[in-house]
This record gives C-alpha cells, structure tokens and sequence, in this order.
C-alpha cells in the first residue's frame, strides 16, 4: 500500500502560538497580537464607519471582546480574520446606532444598480498620482469611498485595502464567495465612476 | 462576448481566476471594444490608488492612545 506523503512540516502561523498563550492567561503575547493588528482593525472601522472617535471606540471593543472569547477561537480561520469579523460587525452595529444611516446591513445595498453600470468611458490620463498632489489625492479618495453604501465600501475595505483574500473577506462577513464577488464588482465599479469625474482626461488636452 | 459577459467575468479576470476556456474570449473583447478597455484599465487604478494610498493617517501619538487604551479595557491594567 503506498505511503501517504505527509509534509514534513504544516506551516503554523506564528499567531497560533501567541493565541494559545494568551489564552493561557499571558498577557504579554496578547499585547504582541494587539501591536499587530491595531493599526488594522482601527483601518477597517473608520473605512466602515468614517468616524474616527468610533473607530477608536471599535478598535477597542473589538480587541476586548476578542479577549473574552479567545477560548471559542478555534483556530479554522487565521486570528486576523477572526479579529476582522468581530471589528466589522461592531463597526456595522455603530452605524445601525446612528439614526442619519439607513443601509447598515450587508444585504440592503444589493437592489441598487445604481454606479454599477458602466457609464464614463473617458481614460486616465495622466495618472491620478499625475495630476494631484498627495494632500487633495487623499481628500479626492476619502470623499469618494464616503460617497458608497456601507455595505460596498465594506467589502471594497477588506479585499482591496486591507487585501484579505475574497474567502477570507467571505469568512470576515459571513457571506458566500459569489455574493462577495458580486459586491466587490459593483463597489469597484461604483468607486471607478465617481473618481472618474476626478481623474478622466480633461477635454482640449495635449494633442498627440 | 458582449460587454455585460466581460463585466461579469472582471472579478475573476483580475483575480487571474477565469475559466481558462473563456480567458482567450475576454482577451479578445478587450482588445475590441475600446469602452471595456477603459474599464478594465480604470477599475485596475481604482484599486491600485486606494490600495497605495493610505487615506486615513495613524500618528504616533493615536497608536500609543489607542494601544494603552486597549491594554487598560482588556487585562484592567494589570
């Protein structure tokens, strides 16, 4: 009967090992995982939510409640990932709070075909990064993904900012990977037309 | 291939993820249809502009509160 090759070594995320401290009591490798990931699950809230007090205030609850559930973290999914999901559905609990939101569910920005047809086919010439300096760049880009319904810009957040792969940004938001693909289609399609309006070629440009 | 097929087919164009029977399909539409050209090229600088650029800053001085603020709710700071 042949063999079944085993690997000779299973690669384990290092934060396998800082969890399983953590769970047995020592702080400091919890404190490793907070450094880590803190500038990211702040990143994430204040894309979903755009609010930087709240984002604080997420980051914060987020990494607590981590803490208090480290014992059902399992260890299926990467501790990145895990942290991702509880951030965003404490970031989409914040906005649902906030009585100015109405589309605060991953489901409710789905009927809009809004943005999602191509409309603008006028190119980017020179490149963005061409024709705006770094300060009113960000301003254009802050001001652009604001503009999209959050459950878009969500999605947009996790698999093209943050590069989450799309099942892992499936797992982060507990959605199938086509209806994650359908939502990134029509966020970056929506955000392409927006910036366009920005960063097309200006009509009497340079003749060639 | 109409441009609606190419659209649906874009997530996994950029993903390097379509159909190995359909890619020589979508090459060909891309090379045709000058507004699916665009679209593709634009929708690759959508993401490529949020991806580079770091819209919202973390200072220092933001890192340290947040990350003594996170340490103090989790463990009470001990």
């Amino acid at each position: 009967m042949p063999a079944i090759q085993s690997p000779d070594a299973i690669e384990i995320h290092p934060d396998v090992a800082l969890v399983e401290r953590a769970k047995n009591g020592d702080t400091a490798a919890f404190e490793q995982l907070v450094r880590q990931y803190e500038r990211q699950i702040f990143r994430v809230a204040q894309h979903i939510t755009q609010n930087r007090e709240d984002a604080e205030d997420i980051a914060q609850d987020a990494f607590l409640k981590a803490y208090e559930k480290l014992d059902q973290f399992q260890g299926n999914s990467k501790f990145s990932t895990w942290l991702v999901r509880i951030a965003v559905n404490e970031s989409l609990m914040r906005l649902r709070k906030r009585k100015t939101s109405k589309t605060v569910s991953m489901d409710q920005d789905v009927q809009t075909e809004d943005g999602s047809i191509p409309r603008d086919f006028a190119e980017w010439r020179p490149n963005p990064e061409q024709l705006y300096g770094q300060s009113e760049l960000g301003d254009i880009l802050r001001k652009t993904i604001q503009g999209l319904p959050p459950g878009f810009r969500t999605v947009f957040t996790l698999r093209d900012v943050e590069n989450l792969s799309t099942e892992e940004t499936a797992e982060a938001l507990g959605l199938s990977v086509p209806a994650v693909k359908s939502r990134l289609l029509r966020a970056r399609l929506q955000l392409r037309e927006r910036l366009s309006r920005y960063f097309k070629q200006k009509d009497g440009g340079p003749k060639p | 291939m109409t441009c609606t097929d190419f659209l649906s087919q874009l997530t996994d164009y950029f993903d390097g993820q379509v159909d190995p029977t359909l890619l020589a399909e979508v090459q060909t539409h891309v090379r045709e249809c000058h507004h699916c050209e665009v679209v593709l090229d634009t929708t690759r600088k959508t993401i490529s502009v949020y991806r580079e650029h770091e819209i919202y800053e973390f200072p220092t001085e933001l890192r340290e509160r947040l990350h003594t603020a996170i340490m103090k709710k989790c463990t009470g700071g001990r």
